[in-house]
């Protein structure tokens, strides 16, 4: 029933008159996002998961190992999971250091093969400057990154966040979030991250369990759900897919990094400058996509690639959302494309198609604006 | 301080050794109470708090008198007395630790009780994420939490203590090195008209009240202070 590689839960019960009634597996490794708007009841499945919240109904099984079924439940603090809460929540009382030291009583855990150790740990986030500080003088990020680091530090087999970002202001997001892609580069932890902000999800999720009142409308693979014409996501106006990309050359005279997405296919992405073999995450808005018949010679578009046309859906009276997948066969990665009607049909545009897709504009995921290439 | 009378320090002492005791004591019951009331969801727990708060209101000979009853040789303090030959715990040095323990209940509870529901449900979450059992909890976070309650409650229960009056007199009578504490003393003194001694013991009890007073402004004021950031 279960199985390893796979975090299993399901819960169901009432919270008030609010019912929960989800149930999803994911893969174990990577980040999950939970999304939905607020009340759906994230926060509520994630209390769940790490025992805070006891609900009789419920199931719990991390890699193998069963945390609530019917008959047991393994109260919190025998749980190997970190706990990342909304507000850092730090012990006032102690100093960064033994905020961090908390779950090993003081004692430094040394790096090891299956480890996190206290050394990578204050790399990885940045807090060797704030370790004999008191949390009552730190900034919201400062404090943000020492509760994450206090989770790593507890040697946890799974990692839940709980919309840590959203107490802070868009600047310190911004220093975090570089932080967090840190994180999901370097540990092999897996990490259930609830959100209800799109732009995080598109720059950290591998995996997406999308949430309504309580239930799971829809669970999968990131960019398998982005480009999927029938749900809300690849219908908003801002919708957009996320591609994992390898730099594999930096122009420094232009500003433009070649990326390698989905194995051989190129794509020029205006960045700062980037080590060459880095692993950076790209995003392609919708609306930035656009599709021509003949390859266009003369262009200020910079990438241009043939793609097939695989899904198309009508959006509202006069739209046409694409779903393309790269290559002439149709085989690579997916963008989505927005276009109008009359375009779609003066081109005689049909699935399965091939046609060029003419990309605007591609920017690294964890750049803030839309830059134009 | 030559002149004074010798029993007046007997008085003072008996009554330092009994406010300590008798914190001691309620700071070891009180906890336990104070914890269940500010986490526990049971519906008659506003009975139970409102059972600790009695003192509060009631007259304290009103108190004196039921605790003059229940130490009596007829009462259960009279068969645990009992146990070591005597007839009654009234009149007893212990007796006042027990009339005193329930005097003084509520002056510590409150405190510690509200310094524990301020503090929520989080520092104990975040603990628990953190590996650390309930025990662990408690005392790495809780009660470090919680200290400026812990200070407030030890404060007010030794000071009232100091300064009960009805009920030493119900059931402790007034018996020197024994019972009789300085309130007592101060009665006393008036009564046989030793104005001397009832004033100086008097003023040092205002003093007292003003340090008391002093020191928990102080502690609410710093606990306000380390809450704001």
């Amino acid at each position: 029933m279960t199985e390893a590689g796979t975090i299993e839960v399901a819960f169901r019960g009432t919270l008030g008159r609010f019912v929960l009634d989800t149930a999803f597996t994911v893969p174990a490794r990577g980040i999950t996002a939970l999304f939905g708007p607020s009340g759906c009841g994230k926060t509520a499945v994630l209390r769940c998961i790490a025992g805070l919240r006891r609900m009789a109904d419920g199931f719990c099984a991390i890699n193998g190992t069963i945390w609530q079924d019917r008959t047991l439940f393994r109260p919190a603090h025998r749980r190997p999971v970190g706990y990342v809460f909304q507000e850092a929540s730090l012990f006032p009382h102690l100093s960064v250091r033994r905020n961090l030291l908390y779950a090993t009583r003081g004692r430094v855990p040394a790096a090891g093969s299956d480890r996190i150790g206290f050394d990578e740990v204050i790399d990885l986030l940045g807090l060797a400057k704030l370790l004999d500080r008191s949390p009552r003088n730190l900034s919201g990020g400062e404090r943000q990154r020492v509760a994450v680091g206090r989770a790593l530090l507890s040697q946890p087999e799974l990692l839940l966040m709980d919309e840590p970002l959203s107490a802070l202001d868009r600047l310190t997001i911004d220093e975090i979030l570089p932080f967090l892609e840190r994180l999901h580069d370097t540990l092999s932890l897996p990490v259930i991250y609830v959100s209800h902000d799109m732009a995080e999800i598109e720059r950290l999720a591998d995996h997406l369990v999308l949430m309504r009142a309580g239930r799971v409308t829809t669970s999968g693979p990131l960019a398998a759900l982005q480009s999927d014409p029938a749900l809300p996501l690849a219908r908003a106006r801002d919708a957009a897919v996320s591609l994992d990309a390898r730099v594999e050359a930096y122009d420094a005279a232009y500003g433009l990094a070649t990326c390698a997405v989905d194995g051989g296919r190129f794509l020029l992405v205006p960045a700062p400058p980037v080590a060459v073999g880095e692993h950076r995450r790209l995003r392609v808005f919708a609306g930035d996509v656009s599709l021509a018949r003949e390859p266009q010679r003369q262009s200020t578009i910079i990438n241009s690639l043939p793609a097939r046309i695989l899904k198309a859906a009508q959006l509202g009276e006069h739209e046409v959302v694409v779903v393309l997948g790269l290559g002439a066969e149709g085989t690579g990665v997916h963008l989505l494309s927005r276009t109008t009607r009359k375009s779609w049909d003066t081109l005689a545009l049909a699935e399965g198609m091939t046609v060029f897709a003419q990309i605007k504009a591609v920017a690294l995921a964890s750049a803030r604006n839309r830059a134009d290439g | 301080m030559e002149g004074l009378s010798p029993d007046i320090w007997v008085a003072v002492r008996l009554t330092i050794e009994l406010a300590t005791v008798t914190t001691v004591i309620l700071l070891l019951v009180g906890t336990p109470i104070a914890w269940w009331l500010a986490r526990s969801r049971a519906r008659w727990k506003e009975v139970a708090a409102t059972i600790v708060a009695l003192p509060l209101v009631l007259p304290p000979t009103v108190l004196g008198f039921y605790l003059l009853v229940a130490l009596g040789p007829n009462g259960p303090g009279g068969a645990i007395a009992g146990l070591w030959g005597a007839r009654t715990l009234a009149f007893s040095f212990l007796g006042l630790v027990i009339g005193s323990v329930v005097y003084s209940m509520p002056f510590v509870v409150q405190p510690i009780r509200n310094a524990f529901a301020a503090m929520g449900d989080r520092p104990l979450e975040v603990a628990a994420t953190l590996r650390a059992s309930p025990m662990r909890a408690f005392w790495t976070v809780a009660v470090p939490l919680a200290r400026p309650g812990f200070l407030t409650g030890a404060v007010l229960g030794f000071a009232h203590t100091v300064g009960e009056f009805g009920i030493v007199l119900m059931i402790g009578g007034n018996i020197p090195g024994k019972t009789k504490v300085l309130s007592v003393a101060i009665y006393d003194y008036v009564e046989t008209s030793q104005w001397r001694e009832a004033s100086i013991l008097a003023a040092g009890m205002v003093l007292f009240a003003f340090a008391v007073i002093f020191v928990m402004t102080s502690i609410e004021k710093r606990a306000a202070r380390v809450g704001n950031d």
